[in-house]
């Protein structure tokens, strides 16, 4: 009898703690275990009683990686349950302040948390000795990046400047006007970058995934649109609870998303690419075909490329949004407390994003229920390790635990949101 | 640290989104810099590279939250020579110190289907409270200049310029015109300590107090400004009640004013 196990006790190279074990008997992968061991830290049940208006800030605590994505789940979902509705311009500046966080998250993952593996480096400090000016390349794009959040939401990890209705104060067109040439910069070299991707070496595997994104009738999908899969779903996003739920797996270190009556899904890069393609910006598109991605990828490992392939998208469309804006007359709407339910997803750059409030007539939360991208792909992470695996079981296992980490990377997770509902392992040595 | 090698960081998270650690990655001007003049012996967030101990300097974010990590924080401590805490998390129980106020029960409860699977302390607290501290550093998150300066400060063997007045300062300094006729009653500047440059008055809100209580802050006065001007005691103790709830100071206002 052959038993051989992959473990590593501490992921590195991921937002937040977890760890990971990989059991293989006889040539058969018997167990597969993404293990968490971060602390949860109960944002659902301290968000009982606040009010409306604190929520944006608290629920940025969830992830110091994406607060804007949290920011503008949360805000939408509290308009829906009072029945704001906010004026185009508010809708664009969001969506430029979700470009913003998009080029610097994306660069932070492509490039020091998902590169170092394709090319064998322990991390980018290291890439950098070899690869310098790929590294500051990718140094400033992230610092674009940066700087959009920054202007627009004035900081870049938390920002204050994102209200229920709207923003607290809206820049004027001449303080984002020097945002353009940065953006017209990082464009080209996120061209650069989706070339470098592409040439990487990439692992011979595909996957059947049923992909999850939003859809909407003319954007590429970031604040808005519809539920919509790969198998045919197509949903209004308050039917999310009929269609989505979170379950106990048996070796119970956390709940997993799934489709109801379905299963594992993905959401992410490669799932908002495949959903919609079709509505990348011109030079996204092209930039896209150059690298052979096609209309349809299904090779995880080549999420960095779509990746690369959205920081081009949010670099063009936050320079369509600087060069057509004018500062809104009105930075908020009227926002009058209403009792009800209210729901959001967002497209936050590892997926989507759902938030649902039920709050009372002055507008404090009764209850709150947030769902991650990490806890929706967490199941289909397993999924992946045991695919992978099964064909490379006789791979050495030093070679083998780099390629799980590499494959549990794909999915550029992020623990600590995962935690405020994930059950505490504490398995750790 | 033997002459000729680099003094040997380490950077380790406990309860926290992870935010403070990232301020350090958002030093784009400094990264290569900073990598360049320290050895970066451990950083899970942005390599597989572990190097043993002993550390020159430790950054540590969060809080401790589980037994486990009241424990992990004692062997970090003796690995390192300086340790710095970093972010309200880790100097003052960070936001996840709600759960102080309350029976954490309820919470698990609220949260997690079986909550006996859940190990978790009654309270959040500050690395201070289990291990001595060379250094804290406050912000939700903390600001990234401050962060170069405590590094630099470290390398050249001085002690961090970290003002400690309060963001009424810096508003000053910024030209603001103070919000309280602008925006509402609710600032907390004139008893937040500096650090991020005014930042929400100059966006037009008032302050809710990210970097934590300032020294000697007198928050019974502000909290008497603030009743005069019709804001309830429930109102207060919210306001009280954010990323620093349970620095002594901020704590000891919201449940004076719970009563
Ligand atoms: S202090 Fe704030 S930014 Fe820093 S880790 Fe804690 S929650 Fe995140
Ligand atoms: S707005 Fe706030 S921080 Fe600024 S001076 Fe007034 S009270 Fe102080
Ligand atoms: S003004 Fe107050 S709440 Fe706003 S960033 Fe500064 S310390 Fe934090």
């Amino acid at each position: 009898m052959s038993v051989k196990t992959i473990k590593v006790d501490m992921l590195a190279r991921v937002e937040g703690e977890g760890g990971l074990t990989v059991k293989v008997k006889d040539g058969k992968v018997t167990d597969v275990k993404v293990t968490i061991f971060e602390p949860p830290r109960f944002f659902e049940a301290f968000l009982r009683g606040r009010s409306y208006d604190e929520v944006i800030d608290i629920v940025a605590r969830i992830c110091g990686i994406c607060p804007v994505a949290y920011q503008m789940s949360a805000a939408q979902a509290i308009e829906d349950a009072f029945g704001v509705t906010v004026s185009e311009e508010v809708r664009q500046l969001r969506r430029l302040l979700y470009c913003g966080e998009w080029i610097e998250s994306h660069a932070l993952h492509v490039f020091f948390l998902h590169a170092p593996d394709f090319l064998g480096y322990q991390d980018a400090v290291a890439m950098a000795r070899d690869h310098l000016p790929v590294v500051q390349r990718a140094l400033r794009i992230k610092k674009t990046g940066n700087d959009l959040v920054a202007l627009v939401g004035g900081r870049e990890i938390h920002p204050v400047s994102v209200r229920v209705g709207g923003f607290y104060k809206v820049p004027t067109k001449a303080e984002l006007a020097p945002l353009a040439e940065k953006l017209k910069w990082a464009r080209d070299a996120a061209i650069e970058a989706v070339m470098f991707t592409a040439g990487l070496p990439f692992p011979d595997f595909e996957r059947d995934y049923e992909y999850v994104a939003l859809r909407h009738p003319h954007d590429y999908p970031m604040n808005d649109g519809r539920l919509a899969s790969s198998s045919g779903l197509d949903v209004a996003v308050r039917e999310y609870d009929q269609h989505f739920e979170e379950q106990h797996v048996a070796h119970s270190t956390a709940l997993h998303s799934i489709r109801t009556g379905r299963g594992p899904y993905l959401v992410g890069p490669l799932a908002r690419y495949n959903l919609n393609h079709d509505r990348l910006s011109p030079i996204a598109n092209q930039v896209a075909a150059g690298a052979g991605l096609g209309p349809a990828c299904h090779n995880p490992f080549k999420s960095i490329i779509v990746r690369a392939v959205e920081i081009v998208y949010a670099c063009d469309e936050a320079l369509r949004i600087i060069t057509s804006y004018e500062k809104p007359a009105q930075a908020v709407a009227d926002v009058r407390p209403a009792p009800g339910v209210g729901y959001a997803c967002t497209e936050a750059p590892r997926g989507i994003l759902f938030h649902r409030y039920r709050v009372n007539p002055r507008g404090q939360v009764l209850d709150a229920k947030i769902v991650p991208p990490t806890s929706q792909n967490l199941k289909m992470m397993e999924a992946d390790l045991r695919e992978f695996v099964t064909p490379r079981v006789t791979t050495p296992v030093e070679a083998l635990t780099r390629q799980c980490e590499q494959v549990i990377r794909n999915f550029d997770p992020c623990i600590s949101c995962a935690t405020h509902f994930l059950r505490l392992n504490v398995e750790r040595e | 640290m033997a002459r000729g090698s680099k003094p040997r960081l380490a950077v380790w998270k406990f309860a926290s989104c992870d935010g403070c650690q990232l301020s350090l990655l958002d030093c784009e001007d400094e990264l290569l810099e900073v990598a360049g003049a320290l050895e970066i012996a451990n950083f899970a967030e942005v390599s597989r590279a572990v190097a043993k101990g002993p550390y020159d300097l430790s950054l540590v974010e969060g809080s401790i939250t589980t037994p486990h990590d009241a424990e992990r924080i004692h062997r970090i401590r003796r690995a390192s020579k300086v340790l710095v805490s970093i972010g309200a998390c880790a100097t003052a129980g960070g936001i996840q110190a709600l759960r102080n106020f309350k029976d954490v029960n309820d919470y698990v409860s609220i949260v997690y289907a079986t909550p006996a699977y859940i190990e978790t302390l009654n309270k959040s607290t500050p690395i201070r409270d289990h291990v001595a501290v060379d250094f804290e550093l406050r912000g939700c998150p903390v600001s990234k200049t401050q962060l170069v300066e405590v590094l630099s400060a470290y390398l050249n063997g001085r002690k961090p310029d970290i003002p400690n007045y309060s963001v009424c300062v810096e508003c000053k300094l910024k030209g603001n015109v103070c919000g309280l006729i602008a925006f509402g009653p609710t600032c907390l500047g004139p008893v937040t300590q500096a650090g991020c440059g005014a930042l929400c008055p100059t966006y037009h809100r008032g302050c809710f107090g990210c970097f934590g209580p300032k020294e000697a802050a007198n928050t019974a006065s502000l909290a008497a400004a603030w009743r005069a001007q019709q804001v309830t005691n429930e109102q207060l103790v919210r306001q009280f009640r954010g990323f620093n709830a349970c620095a002594e100071a901020f704590r000891k206002e919201s449940e004076a004013n719970e009563r």
